[in-house]
């Protein structure tokens, strides 16, 4: 019952074997580098593939550049080291999140964009007088017209 | 007859982005992976020669002329394909090639280039895929194009053919070469 116990307490204990971690068994000294690790491997897309991070590749390069994110981290390398590392050598692809620069910046700007165009199209819509009242001239005797006309016994 | 054509504003917006979307899709290839090497000088290495496991190999053997490094590899089928062409390449047209083994074994290496005849000067063991990360390799066979400076002006990945020879790496080459 004890030993049952314990392996319960075991599962929960906050022992995790990420998806990443089960395929090439990095071990890092801490909880902290694992953590980031894997949020790394979760930011970077692999090269080769089209829409996959390399925490879900088993492509050769994935391998590769997962094994080269554990050597950095180890080394001592901020994530911010890391990323510019692989953005030097494998371009905007690289990344999920992508960097403002003149061919991203649609990308990041558009939606605000589309959202003042809407908000300017919106307030155009909303302050424009109520049409109502302003008849022209001849639209006013026509109604009058009808008017008689629907009156008429 | 102002309603109606505000009402025209977003269909177009919206035929606008189908246009953008679209051609970005159809014209684009997607797998296409711009290097973001080009211009940039050869990264330095320290690797073992394959043929001779004593000699280390440095980027300053690689500098001098105009030259080929091809990324190859005994698992890479497409390397297959276009060993011919790099064999004629290297027979006929007056070029120095490299070869960058990546991520390979050895013994089989050198065994395929045996069976195949080797087209290199040399080849460098990078059995780790260092040299090939520092490159901005993804895959193989990719092949670059270095200056007399050892400044990468050009890549193309896939297998080179003599189309890609003739219409893509031979005309930078020749440039390369006039412009020194």
């Amino acid at each position: 019952m004890i030993r049952f116990a314990a392996a319960v307490l075991l599962l929960f204990s906050g022992v995790q074997v990420s998806a990443s971690g089960a395929i090439d068994a990095y071990p890092f000294p801490s909880e902290e580098l694992q953590q980031r690790y894997d949020a790394l491997i979760a930011e970077l897309r692999c090269p080769q593939c089209l829409n996959t991070n390399l925490a879900g590749s088993d492509a050769m390069i994935a391998q590769d550049l997962r094994r080269e994110v554990h050597r950095m981290l180890i080394d001592g390398n901020s994530d911010e080291e890391i990323l510019e590392f692989m953005h030097e050598r494998y371009g905007d692809f690289i990344l999920y999140d992508p960097r403002i620069s003149a061919s991203t910046i649609l990308l990041w700007l558009g939606p605000l964009l589309f959202l003042l165009v809407a908000a300017a199209a919106m307030y155009r819509l909303l302050s424009k007088p109520k049409v109502s009242g302003s008849l022209s001239e001849e639209e006013r005797v026509r109604l009058d017209r009808l008017l008689a006309e629907r009156d008429r016994p | 007859m102002t309603l109606k054509k505000s009402f025209l504003i977003p269909l177009g917006i919206f035929l606008l982005l189908v246009l953008f979307l679209g051609l970005g899709f159809q014209l684009k290839d997607p797998h296409y992976l711009p290097s973001v090497m080009i211009n940039k000088p050869f990264p330095e290495f320290e690797l073992k020669d394959l043929h001779q496991p004593e000699k280390i190999r440095k980027k300053e053997d690689l500098i001098g002329e105009v030259a080929l490094v091809n990324v190859w590899a005994t698992w890479c089928p497409n390397c297959v394909i276009e060993h011919p062409e790099l064999l004629r390449i290297s027979k006929d047209e007056s070029i120095t090639l490299f070869g960058i083994n990546y991520n390979d074994e050895t013994v089989k290496a050198i065994n395929w280039l045996a069976r195949r005849e080797d087209p290199y000067r040399f080849s460098i063991v990078d059995d780790e895929g260092k040299l090939a990360i520092d490159l901005g390799v993804y895959g193989a066979p990719e092949t670059f194009v270095i200056d007399s400076l050892g400044v990468i002006r050009f890549r193309y990945v896939g297998p080179v053919t003599n189309e890609v020879w003739q219409q893509e790496i031979l005309p930078i080459v020749e440039h390369l070469r006039s412009s020194q």
